[in-house]
């Protein structure tokens, strides 16, 4: 029953993303709204994982995403858009980045590991920017998208919806599997009590950074997205303030379940366009609600429904 | 006496300026219950930390049967076999009580880098988890989240985990620390039945439960094992009585 009911919130979630095409959203700035939203959310659930799952307070997520799009450009500057290349170069370079660099940074804990981790995605982001050959600060602007067994099918706006939509929803099953299995129970346990796995013989280091590495390779994932929807790349992909928000969605959407991490990117995207459209100063609106929903959603978006069930009972 | 399971070689161990483990030497049966009591300051929890692994000693050896163990970090020691409970209860208060005993079957039962099938529905972990918890009296909470057992039930979990793991060695940090009466009582049966055929290292303040659990009772004074000896003997020599009983009848 407890697990339907948990199973119920991300299912809506993601059959409504499946309906939005024909529920009003079919239009191409909406699409597009949405995807980046997707997008969003499928590096969010990565960072989730090491957030919600493994206790790691990451400050540097963008970085791996900007690696995954910057592959993107490296290939399609050497002329080559095939997904049999690209995918596996943009999750595998962003996966070895989170490798080399979460080696280092695991080490630590607390302020130290946030301290490292942005400081590596500082390192990257200036990196790109002196990358002169794909544009340096000014950004690259990729010649097509990326095409899949020679076929240009994600171009349409349609298709590219739904291959989004697939994607995150295999991102969310894997975090859903890799926590309920071994290898989550002891991360799980880790975050809970470190120095009650080490006495029952365990030691966290390898499987936290086998889950950092893991989050790379998805945000990777999520960067060659990105990097298809806007046909462009730029260093801000690897900005601090990107990274920034990420955690953002995280800690909205909630650190309960995984699926949280869809609702906070959805959530800050659609908000975002929502207000901008009222006003330009819309952000002295968005500040005072994300204060708002941290104080008062303690379980973020996904223990919404729990929490409101909470109060039906009560009152 | 038969070859030790534990044996401590001149350990030795400063804070600053405070020597609180001072050339001890210990050896403990590979059977029965080896109790270790001082009055409070004496450097016992220090000890404890010294054995597990989580305090490095300055000076001196350990020895866990016959192995040279004093360099090893805490998770290696208790792949070993050194199976330690906390004198603060150390549990998952997130978890069950079963799956905080199933953690620790899995640290024994082959490689936990498997990233596929779930664990809560493991039987090979789980049965030897609910054995544990059986024998440890927990076999009705087994489904209750950890942190809201009681204070007495998170300490016969405690010994449940340690038992998961199928010690050669129970390093047992004051579990009756906190406990009512009758969660004492129930626990001091508990680990008489243990000592039958377990190794058990115990750390403890309550007089009672020591004098009527241990074999072998080593006194800890001012970081120093001033006799080592049976509970008859030491209850009866003049040194521990001034040292230490005495202060307790005054």
């Amino acid at each position: 029953m407890a697990r339907l009911r948990g199973a119920a919130l991300p299912l809506l979630v993601l059959a409504l993303l499946a309906a939005a095409p024909f529920l009003g959203f079919g239009a191409g700035h909406a699409l597009t709204l949405l995807a980046r939203g997707m997008i969003l959310g499928i590096a969010a659930l990565g960072l989730w994982l090491l957030v919600g799952g493994a206790g790691l307070v990451s400050l540097g997520h963008a970085a791996m995403l900007g690696i995954g799009a910057y592959a993107v450009v490296v290939l399609d500057a050497a002329g080559i858009s095939e997904a049999a290349v690209v995918l596996p170069a943009a999750m595998g370079a962003a996966a070895l980045f989170a490798l080399l660099t979460g080696a280092i940074a695991i080490g630590t804990s607390g302020v130290h590991f946030i301290m490292i981790t942005l400081a590596f995605a500082q390192m990257a982001f200036f990196t790109t920017g002196s990358l002169s050959a794909y544009g340096g600060d000014d950004g690259y602007t990729l010649y097509g998208r990326t095409t899949v067994l020679g076929a240009r099918w994600p171009e349409d706006r349609l298709a590219f919806h739904y291959l989004c939509l697939g994607l995150l929803a295999a991102v969310l099953a894997l975090c859903q599997v890799l926590l309920a299995s071994r290898f989550g129970r002891v991360l799980r346990a880790a975050k809970e009590n470190a120095e009650r796995v080490q006495a029952v013989g365990f030691n966290p280091y390898p499987y936290r950074l086998v889950a950092y590495t893991i989050a790379g390779g998805i945000a990777g994932l999520a960067g060659l997205l990105l990097a298809n929807a806007t046909e462009f790349v730029a260093p801000s992909f690897l900005a601090w303030q990107r990274s920034g928000d990420l955690l953002f969605m995280v800690i909205l959407g909630g650190l309960g379940a995984p699926h949280g991490a869809i609702l906070g990117a959805l959530a800050i995207v659609l908000l975002e366009e929502w207000l901008a459209g009222f006003t330009e100063h819309w952000r002295l609106i968005f500040g005072p609600l994300l204060v708002l929903a941290v104080l008062f959603l303690r379980g973020g978006l996904a223990g919404l429904p729990g929490q409101l069930r909470g109060l039906l009972r009560r009152g | 006496m038969a070859e030790p399971i534990l044996r401590l070689e001149r350990l030795r161990k400063r804070f600053g300026g405070l020597t609180v483990t001072d050339d001890v030497s210990l050896a403990v049966a590979p059977r029965g219950l080896h109790a270790v009591i001082g009055p409070n300051g004496a450097g016992k929890t220090t000890l404890i930390h010294q054995i597990s692994g989580s305090l490095r000693p300055d000076a001196g050896r350990i020895l866990f049967e016959g192995r040279d163990v004093t360099a090893l970090p805490v998770h290696r020691r208790a792949r070993l076999g050194l199976a330690r409970s906390f004198q603060i209860t150390s549990v998952l208060p997130g978890f069950s009580a079963l799956e905080n005993v199933a953690l620790a079957v899995q640290a024994r039962s082959g490689s936990s880098f498997r990233f596929c099938r779930p664990a809560a529905g493991e039987r090979r972990l789980n049965a030897p988890a609910i054995a544990a918890l059986e024998q440890a009296g927990l076999g009705a909470r087994t489904h209750a989240p950890a942190g809201a057992l009681s204070h007495g039930e998170k300490r016969q979990l405690e010994l449940a985990i340690a038992l998961a793991l199928e010690p050669r060695l129970l390093l047992l940090d004051e579990p009756l620390a906190g406990t009512g009466p009758e969660e004492a009582e129930r626990l001091i049966g508990i680990l008489g039945a243990l000592k039958q055929d377990h190794a058990i290292l115990l750390v403890e303040h309550d007089m009672q439960a020591v004098f009527a659990l241990a074999d072998v009772i080593s006194v800890l004074v001012y970081g120093r094992v001033i006799a080592t000896d049976t509970p008859a003997a030491v209850r009866a020599s003049a040194e521990v009585r001034a040292a230490y009983l005495g202060e307790d009848a005054a």
